[in-house]
């Protein structure tokens, strides 16, 4: 076998502490070493273009290069060797970059290593063997889990674009925060005017499966064959009978009801719409508030119900969906302020989050779109807003920034001055962050057009005084403590992971960070794809965003599904496990650490031999490691060429 | 069972708080506390001390510290929460191991800071519990509005002081329920009374103090009680320079919390120190009725 060997620079990367040139030196010592070097980029253009001519001239067999981590470039490389005409596999590759220059300064140390490193890649290059991907065939159906305006963009470029999409989203209905929200920043204009027709798309589009009050169960499979379970939770409503009349609801006794679409600002009934727009158009029963599902009795709705679709005894019911991809744009949640103190920890009915104002502002909210106070219905003059509230904190684990509430609360003074023009708003923030197009002139304009007063500065304290509250804070800008006496206070939550969205990795087998918020592939390159195949990102279950960045990230997820789905066949890794039926004696302990149910046991000639399921192998070596007679090998990572790599370090 | 503490009494217990701290003493002995005084203790240093260094105020706890490692005792308490801050600042400080070098050496001996120290209220809720103390309160404080005062200190910072909520601390609101009071709920519990600026600048305790007396008035309490020597001479004592100064005109006896519940036990006399109190509770305490004690001095 005739062996290349590429260390590269990376620029100073790497030549800045590791001494390539002798590097490349040390491995011309290496068995079957034919030929090796040191190159300034080796993923460069010229740099494979170097590695193409060598393959040629000195008739290799195999190349090894030793620069970054296999994640970065081994694709890269793959396709470079293939380009000068070996196969992919006949190639390996040495991290001398994030486990050599990166993370040791002594030269001479880093050099020695970058050596043995490259020494291992060639110990087991001798080794590899031409291996050819198969192909299987895929699902081209799609599941977006979660409907907000991330997810709804998501699913309609998807089923316009072809694909049959199935929506899972665990409330009543799709829409998300932004159903809540009364206008939008920006340009003030009317959220549910532009959310609404796109949630009646969904309803319309034949394309798409709707599934709400769902959440998933379970997911199997992997790339282009997943089995998702599905958990669509009893709505005691048979929804192909409700028309959506809402004549139960105006006849439920149960009328204190705990509103949960309006943020829990009034009361509503135990059946309820959750909203007007609310797609699907369907009333569904809180069975924690049902007379008859708690106490057994009334049946006032089934009575109402022209249609006769009230169902006391339905149940939750799992449905299976195979498809090909999914997207996950389950949102944020908002924090709960209640663990501070300094704002009353939650006993002053006037201090209220920037959502539970969003209802009050809005037409279709509990007051109808007129600001009154919680506590006594009456309307306020003035208004404390304070940003923040569990954003750049780290004394309560929340060190990020939510990047939206700065621009909410710029929107909400405007709004109040619109509401209420004798009204004065004050804000109280750290820092104004406002780097979308034309949010900080909106920022500006609520200051200076709409007499906003903003305050730098933290609060300390909330203490109710005859029937309005005087609040207390720093004017960081001045040097000086000021007081204000208001008569509504409004927090600006900040944005946290959606409530079990760690779980829900789990099941997807995606990670995420310590927040909860979900891991992109790339923080720069592959913003919308996982580290899991099949799997995409879209919203701010990625980290808090507003509305133009979800939207943006639905439609460029989709656009990575239609990529995805323009194949027919996807090829199939072959680095999978294989069974040498001599060898194998049938135990199946292989099939027990199996995390991934790709093994079955069948009979061969009358005994039970283990086999593997090519197509869902993922390639962990679980099994490998299990087996007691070695009967069970993954391709590219066989025993013998593991133990050729621990032979090359440790020779004695 | 008795549990054994070392008290630090601290200064003010000596002059402006006499009542405080015999009232306490009183108190512990009834509810089985044995208090032994850390035999030659000194000041804390109080405020002035901290504030111009650190070492100095660390080295006057650390002695006190030494002192009472030697005794046999489950840890310290002090009625005070200037006190207690300081004693447990400077522990907390001598946790980095070169300051706690340092201050052994200008002490000239060695000294763990490693015992419990703890506010005379806080044992008394966490060792014996608040339902243990209802049960003693024979002479219920049936009828007396009250809003309890904690002042800016005794909760803070949580991270030192590691007892109930610096925000909305709930162990006197408690404690005071447990021995019949009627607790009012109130926003200004843990507002700064203007500490010792009444020597130096009396217009901020004025309007300190002023608000809180405002406010427990307009609360609708008949008295304030207090924990802190410092909230109560401010409260109590500068309570008619305060409605001088602002114009009104309060007359809320400020009580400790251990004269309330020597009074609900049952106990009277010298030791509760009633007559201390610059703002006279006698006429309060009588229209409540027999039950609160023959409380005539
Ligand atoms: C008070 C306030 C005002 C705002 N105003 C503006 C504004 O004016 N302009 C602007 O651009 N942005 C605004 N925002 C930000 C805006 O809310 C977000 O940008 C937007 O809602 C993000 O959309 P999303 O689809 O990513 O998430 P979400 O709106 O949170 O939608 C996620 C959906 O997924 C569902 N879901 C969650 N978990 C699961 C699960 N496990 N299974 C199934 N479904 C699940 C949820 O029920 C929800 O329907 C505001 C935010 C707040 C708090
Ligand atoms: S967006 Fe503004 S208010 Fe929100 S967390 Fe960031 S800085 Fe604070
Ligand atoms: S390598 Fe083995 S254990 Fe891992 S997925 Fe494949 S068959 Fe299962």
């Amino acid at each position: 076998m005739n062996i290349g060997v590429f260390v590269c620079h990376c620029g100073s990367n790497i030549a800045g502490t590791v001494d390539t040139v002798a590097v490349a030196k040390a491995a011309l010592a290496y068995p079957e070493v034919v030929f090796a070097t040191d190159t300034m980029y080796a993923c460069s253009e010229p740099g494979q273009a170097g590695i193409i001519e060598a393959v040629q001239k000195y008739e290799l067999d195999g190349v090894v290069v030793a620069s970054c981590t296999p994640r970065m470039h081994e694709a890269t490389f793959r396709r470079t060797v293939e380009r000068a005409g070996l196969n992919r596999y006949m190639f390996e590759m040495a991290n001398i970059r994030e486990h050599v220059s990166w993370i040791g300064k002594d030269k001479d140390a880093n050099t020695n290593k970058a050596a043995e490193l490259v020494h291992i890649a060639v110990e087991k290059l001798r080794r590899n063997t031409e291996l050819t991907a198969g192909e299987f065939t895929i699902n081209k159906r799609v599941m977006v889990i979660g409907g907000g305006v991330a997810g709804i963009q998501a699913a309609l470029d998807c089923a316009d674009g072809g694909l049959e999409v199935v929506l899972v989203e665990r409330e009543p209905s799709i829409g998300g925060k932004m159903s809540k929200l009364d206008k939008t920043f920006p340009t003030v204009d009317c959220s549910s005017c532009i959310l609404g027709p796109r949630m009646v798309d969904i309803a319309q589009n034949p394309n798409i499966t709707l599934y709400t009050l769902s959440e998933v169960e379970s997911v199997d499979g992997f790339v282009g064959n997943f089995d998702v379970k599905v958990r669509r939770k009893a709505a005691y409503v048979d929804w192909t009978l409700c028309t959506g009349c809402g004549e139960c609801a105006a006849k439920c006794p149960s009328k204190k009801t705990p509103d949960r679409f309006n943020e829990f600002i009034g009361k509503t009934t135990a059946i309820n719409i959750p909203f007007p727009q609310a797609i699907p158009k369907k009333a569904s029963i809180n069975a924690a508030a049902c007379l008859m599902l708690t106490k057994g009795k009334c049946g006032a709705c089934v009575k109402a119900c022209p249609a006769g679709a009230i169902q006391f005894k339905q149940e939750d019911e799992i449905v299976t969906e195979q498809v090909g991809a999914v997207i996950v744009a389950t949102g944020y949640d908002l924090f709960d302020f209640t663990q501070y103190g300094e704002y009353g920890g939650g006993r002053y009915p006037d201090v209220i989050t920037s959502m539970q104002y969003e209802r009050l502002l809005s037409a279709s909210g509990p007051t109808e779109g007129h600001i009154k106070r919680p506590s006594d219905g009456k309307e306020p003059k003035d208004i404390v807003f304070i940003q923040c509230v569990g954003s750049r904190d780290k004394s309560i684990g929340r060190p990020y920034c939510s990047g939206f509430c700065c621009m909410y609360t710029a929107k909400q003074t405007i709004l109040t001055k619109d509401h209420l023009p004798e009204s004065q708003s004050y804000v109280f923030y750290m820092d104004i962050r406002s780097p979308g197009k034309g949010y900080d002139e909106f920022i500006r304009r609520a200051m200076e057009e709409y007499g906003a007063r903003y305050i730098r500065g933290r609060v300390s304290a909330i203490q109710p005084k005859n029937g309005r509250y005087l609040i207390k804070g720093v004017n960081t800008l001045m040097g000086d403590q000021v007081e204000i006496e208001a008569d509504l206070v409004v927090l600006a939550v900040g944005a946290e992971a959606a409530k079990g969205a760690p779980q829900l990795a789990e099941k997807l087998r995606i990670s995420y960070d310590t927040y909860g918020f979900y891991m992109e592939g790339h923080p720069k390159l592959k913003p919308v794809e996982t580290n899991t195949a099949g799997i995409y990102l879209a919203g701010s279950c990625q980290g808090p965003k507003d509305i133009p960045s979800s939207v943006a990230q639905g439609g460029a997820a989709a656009s990575k599904v239609l990529g995805l789905f323009s194949k027919d066949k996807l090829a199939s890794d072959p680095q999978v496990s294989s069974v040498s039926l001599q060898r194998c004696i049938g135990c199946a302990k292989c099939q027990s650490v199996c995390p991934f149910g790709a093994i079955e046991m069948t009979q061969f000639r009358g005994m039970t031999k283990a086999s593997v399921i090519a197509t869902v192998c993922q390639g962990c070596g679980n099994c490998t490691s299990a087996c007691p007679q070695g009967a069970i090998q993954l391709s590219h990572f066989t025993d013998n060429q593991i133990l050729a790599e621990v032979h090359a370090l440790c020779p004695y | 069972m008795s549990r054994r503490y070392a008290y630090y009494p601290g200064c003010s217990g000596q002059g402006t708080s006499r009542e405080y701290d015999s009232s306490t003493r009183a108190m512990c002995q009834e509810l089985g506390f044995e208090l032994i005084d850390i035999p030659d203790w000194n000041c804390c240093g109080s405020t002035p001390a901290h504030a111009v260094d650190h070492l100095l105020s660390a080295s006057l706890v650390a002695r006190n510290l030494a002192i009472a490692e030697d005794m046999d005792v489950e840890g310290i308490v002090t009625p005070c929460p200037s006190c207690l801050k300081n004693l447990k600042t400077s522990q907390h400080r001598m946790l980095r191991p070169e300051f706690h070098q340092e201050v052994q050496r200008v002490l000239g001996r060695a000294v763990r800071a490693d015992l419990p120290i703890k506010s005379v209220l806080q044992v008394l809720v966490e060792d014996r519990g608040i339902g243990w103390i209802a049960q003693q309160a024979t002479a219920p404080l049936t009828g007396l509005k009250v809003v309890p005062y904690y002042g800016c200190i005794m909760n803070r910072p949580p991270d030192v002081m590691r007892f109930d909520d610096p925000e909305n601390p709930m162990a006197l609101d408690n404690l005071l329920t447990a021995i019949g009071a009627e607790v009012l709920p109130f926003a200004l519990k843990t507002d700064c009374c203007g500490a010792s600026l009444g020597t130096t600048r009396r217009d901020v305790v004025a309007r300190l103090s002023g608000r809180v007396l405002d406010a427990a008035a307009a609360a609708g309490a008949d008295a304030i009680v207090t924990a802190c020597p410092l909230c109560q001479m401010n409260l109590d004592m500068r309570q008619a320079q305060i409605n001088k100064a602002n114009g009104s005109s309060h007359r809320l006896p400020v009580f400790y919390y251990s004269q309330l519940i020597m009074l609900a036990t049952g106990q009277q006399g010298e030791r509760v120190g009633l007559d201390k109190l610059c703002v006279s509770p006698f006429s309060l305490l009588e229209s409540l009725g027999p039950q609160a004690g023959e409380v005539r001095s």
